[in-house]
């Protein structure tokens, strides 16, 4: 056991890890996307975990709420659910695999090596929804209002792209078909 | 191992998957996924971060750290809608989402 953490946190992290194994890892893009609702419920649990009661419900409406349900209609729209027509990996996977593991080695040895925080006391801070909603309208009122703008302008873009194109006004020249 | 510390392997873990996905699935929707799983890896190290710094002394209202990983949650989903968008939008003009058959954008 690991000191310093509790059995629920082990819980969690093992429950978070292995669903975004498991979207790492499935042939199916229907099952990737379960797993990685999955996923995000485990840090959602995690942020609730973390004393962080807003981010963690903010987690569950903007990632299982929207972004799951997002890929999820992305894919059957695109035809993906069923085993792929074509092989699941790039064909550069080993070198990829390698950069990731370079990667988590390295952000491993840094978390383990680096000194630990002087925590001035284990409680918990001390924020309310209530606090939270007068400092958005306060003193971070202005990224609010830019992050506001931005959603609305790729919302829009988003759907706009997505539209299906107006008929083309002269034929276009045949084009190569699927794959 | 402090809980700070758990915490942030855990995020790098997550991170080191999304990266994983991102870089060896062919399928344009995974990469995106595999780029969320690092959106979310970095949310994390936010709140982590925010939970066991400073957060009540000094100057701020003890909120900073929280306020910025709420941004990235609402960035991180504008992104999504826009990519979903843009790979729905070049599967209904090629037919395909193989990011290994995706060599051109123009029509």
């Amino acid at each position: 056991m690991i000191a310093g953490v509790g059995v629920v946190f082990l819980l969690i992290s093992v429950l978070t890890v292995a669903g975004a194994l498991a979207a790492a890892l499935l042939r199916n893009l229907v099952h990737c996307a379960l797993s990685l609702t999955v996923t995000f419920a485990g840090l959602a649990l995690l942020y609730l975990q973390l004393d962080a009661q807003f981010a963690g419900f903010a987690q569950i409406l903007v990632y299982i709420g929207a972004v799951a349900i997002l890929v999820a209609f992305a894919i059957l729209l695109t035809r993906g659910a069923g085993a792929p027509e074509y092989r699941n990996f790039s064909s550069s996977w080993f070198a990829g695999l390698s950069i990731a593991a370079a990667v988590f080695a390295l952000l491993a040895w840094a978390v383990t090596k680096s000194l630990p925080v002087r925590v001035p006391a284990e409680t918990a801070p001390a924020v309310t929804v209530q606090s939270i909603g007068a400092a958005l309208m306060s003193s971070y009122v202005l990224p609010l209002e830019i992050v506001a703008v931005l959603l609305t302008v790729a919302l829009i873009g988003a759907v706009i792209v997505a539209m299906p194109e107006a008929k083309a006004t002269k034929p276009l020249p045949e084009k190569a078909g699927g794959k | 191992m402090t809980p700070l510390a758990a915490f942030l392997i855990v995020a790098a873990l997550v991170f080191a998957i999304g990266l994983a996905i991102a870089l060896t699935r062919r399928n344009a929707i995974l990469v995106l996924i595999g780029i969320e799983l690092m959106l979310n890896a970095a949310n994390l190290n936010l709140i982590a971060f925010w939970r066991f710094g400073p957060h009540s002394s000094g100057t701020g209202d003890g909120l900073t750290g929280m306020m910025f990983a709420i941004f990235s949650i609402a960035v991180a989903a504008a992104e999504a809608a826009v990519g979903l968008g843009l790979v729905i939008a070049y599967h209904r003009h090629a037919k395909t989402t193989d990011l290994d058959a995706m060599t051109r954008m123009k029509g």
